[in-house]
């Protein structure tokens, strides 16, 4: 019991990485995929602050000058803080381009389809005018 | 501190500093200048980076002055340079010869914004190549692939969109599946600085975690790298891209991913834990044997020419790897050599096809039809560079195959199996160059009517022409005299291979 209770925040990270993976690979809707790309990544987040917990750490910050407190690392939120950076800007680009298939094709459901049905499609009647 | 000693810094910054104000200037040719000069600046760094670290010096760099293993630090070996000079060369050639056919397909509206992007991949990917810091590397690889996203949505057709948006789920989700395997490896070493990493992984190389770490990051990064048969993203990312981008990122970026997974594999972990070397080999030779056949018998029967030139880059890449996966000073020699060749040819080849892009709107075989009698120099500089690509003597291809089939030698029986794919495959590659030199010098009918301006085709302007023509004719100069990448491949295969008996 305790080895699952021990490791609960490693389970956590693990149930949303499979989660997310799931919905990236399942999901026809492109916004659902992008939603599980960023639970994808939260997980992550999760694995990296978990590792930097050390048992009865407090924040890492001197308070009243007192140096021997303990600490939890800081390094790993450090990290994940650029980590959550790049993630919105994944998110955010992403969503862009979303909006953009959005005005292409009308549609952001199995667009997949859809693009490789036009490739068939443009093979089949040739001289298409350029854009 | 002299500037020399600045240089592993002035690589990145060069680039990312410029690219803001490049999206500042709104006119079009000032920016194009603007981002012109910042890559050319760039080569000429990497070229003096090159002069310092040639005769197996290494450069180490604290950013702020910040000792590792507390700051960051970057390194650059021999390896490190000669992808550099890849990188920053192919961005410069392309991006000079490149403003007519970008103009004609971003629109000079965009083009500062675009350029901007452009710089940010640049940097990025020089990054990636200068840090020797497992998360330093991960921030550049999202920074390149982000600013790489941007550019080959610039494509004019909306099938980009769809191209991109895939290319954007796969890259992110190979970038994580990097960043799980560096957090495991923290988490057992306390450590993100590679160099650091390497001597304290020893303590803790008998448990798992490291092994799930290797795992992690070799399927991330073989993500990144298009190493079949996770390449699915990069045909319809590079056939959709603006023709220029293609040949900028078809040079360098899928490199600069395999660049990293070598470097934390050999350096990292086959020093650490037993028998990674021959995982490794395991599980990256087949792949790579697949994939060279899958790639060159997938091209041969594409109808579109970006795409036949992209499946073509699955089965270089797949040398690459083979190369690599033979475990030997020679094998990675001439992985490394391949790195180099490969990005020459490609280069050129994309450049002629940016070439035949003023003229043509799509890169159907059936609409080229007997081109090469319009467009005859541009058809010539593709034979050429496709030479290479096969590996014919006395091109830069023909150097690395020949290094390639040498290491395979080494292996007895099962290597001699390996020389037989390496030459039936360059068989296969004759079969799909020859297709593309047969229906544009020897095809007949349909090509004046898909003219994009509905007039008669004319030969590419004299600029681009001439800037591929330097591309085709490098292939042909590093043919002959392939010493200055053979120096820095065989010295980075012996750093490389430090801890093989």
């Amino acid at each position: 019991m305790s080895e699952i209770l021990g490791l609960f925040n490693y389970w956590v990270f693990v149930l949303l990485m499979v989660i997310g993976f799931y919905a990236v690979i399942a999901k026809p809707n492109l916004i659902k995929k992008l939603l599980g790309l960023s639970i994808f990544q939260a997980a992550v987040f999760l694995l990296f602050i978990s590792m930097g917990k050390v048992d009865g750490g407090t924040a890492p910050i001197i308070q009243n000058g007192n140096w021997d407190a303990v600490f939890s690392n800081p390094l790993p939120q450090v990290l994940i803080l650029t980590a959550i950076v790049v993630g919105i800007s994944t998110l955010a680009l992403g969503l862009a381009i979303v909006v953009r298939i959005k005005e292409a094709y009308g549609t952001i459901e199995e667009i997949d389809a859809i693009a490789s049905g036009e490739a068939t499609q443009l093979q089949q009647d040739s001289g298409e005018s350029k854009q | 501190m002299s500037l020399a000693s600045q240089l592993p810094a002035l690589q990145v910054a060069v680039p990312m500093l410029t690219a803001p104000l490049v999206a500042l200037l709104r006119d079009s040719h000032l920016s194009w200048a603007a981002a012109f000069a910042a890559s050319a600046m760039s080569f000429v760094l990497a070229i003096a980076i090159t002069g310092q670290v040639i005769g197996g010096e290494t450069l180490v760099y604290h950013m702020g002055g910040w000792a590792p293993p507390f700051g960051i630090s970057l390194y650059i070996d021999e390896l490190s340079a000669l992808l550099l000079l890849i990188i920053t060369g192919a961005a410069t050639l392309t991006l000079l010869a490149g403003r007519g056919s970008l103009e004609e397909q971003v629109g000079e509206a965009r083009m500062p914004l675009f350029l901007a992007a452009w710089l940010l991949t640049l940097a990025g990917l020089a990054g990636i190549v200068v840090s020797g810091d497992a998360f330093n590397i991960f921030v550049f690889m999202e920074i390149s692939s982000l600013a790489t996203y941007i550019l080959v949505s610039g494509g004019p057709q909306r099938r980009a969109l769809t191209a991109v948006f895939k290319y954007l789920i796969t890259g992110t989700v190979g970038a994580t599946f990097y960043l799980i395997g560096v957090g495991m490896v923290y988490m057992m070493t306390g450590t993100l600085n590679i160099a650091d990493m390497e001597v304290r992984l020893a303590e803790v190389s008998d448990r798992n975690v490291v092994y799930v770490a290797a795992g992690f990051i070799t399927i991330g990064l073989a993500l990144k790298a298009a190493i079949f048969p996770l390449h699915a993203w990069m045909p319809n990312a590079y056939t959709f891209a603006p023709h220029i981008v293609t040949a900028f990122i078809a040079a360098c970026s899928t490199k600069v991913s395999l660049y990293v997974l070598l470097r934390l594999d050999f350096f990292v972990f086959q020093k650490n834990l037993v028998d990674h070397e021959l995982q490794f080999a395991y599980l990256l030779m087949p792949l790579a044997v697949i994939g060279i056949l899958y790639g060159s018998i997938a091209a041969i029967f594409e109808q579109n020419l970006k795409r036949i030139l992209a499946f073509s880059s699955v089965a270089q890449i797949g040398y690459i790897l083979l190369g690599a996966s033979l475990i030997s000073v020679a094998g990675f020699t001439a992985a490394v050599l391949h790195f180099f060749n490969h990005a020459l040819a490609k280069t050129a080849l994309f450049l002629a096809v940016a070439c035949l892009g003023l003229q043509f709107a799509k890169m159907r075989l059936e609409d080229l039809r007997g081109v090469g009698r319009s467009m005859p120099w541009t058809l010539a500089a593709f034979a050429g560079a496709g030479l290479s690509l096969i590996g014919v003597p006395g091109t830069a291809g023909f150097v690395s195959k020949w290094a390639l089939i040498g290491a395979a030698m080494e292996k007895g029986a099962p290597g001699a199996a390996l020389v037989a794919l390496i030459l039936f495959s360059s068989l296969l590659a004759v079969v799909y160059v020859w297709r593309i030199v047969e229906v544009t010098w020897f095809g007949h009918g349909g090509e004046q009517a898909k003219a994009a301006g509905g007039g008669p085709i004319t030969e590419a302007p004299l600029w681009i022409l001439t800037m591929t023509w330097v591309a085709v004719l490098a292939n042909f100069w590093f043919g002959f005299d392939s010493s200055l990448p053979m120096q820095l491949a065989s010295s980075s295969a012996e750093e490389f291979l430090r801890h093989q008996p």
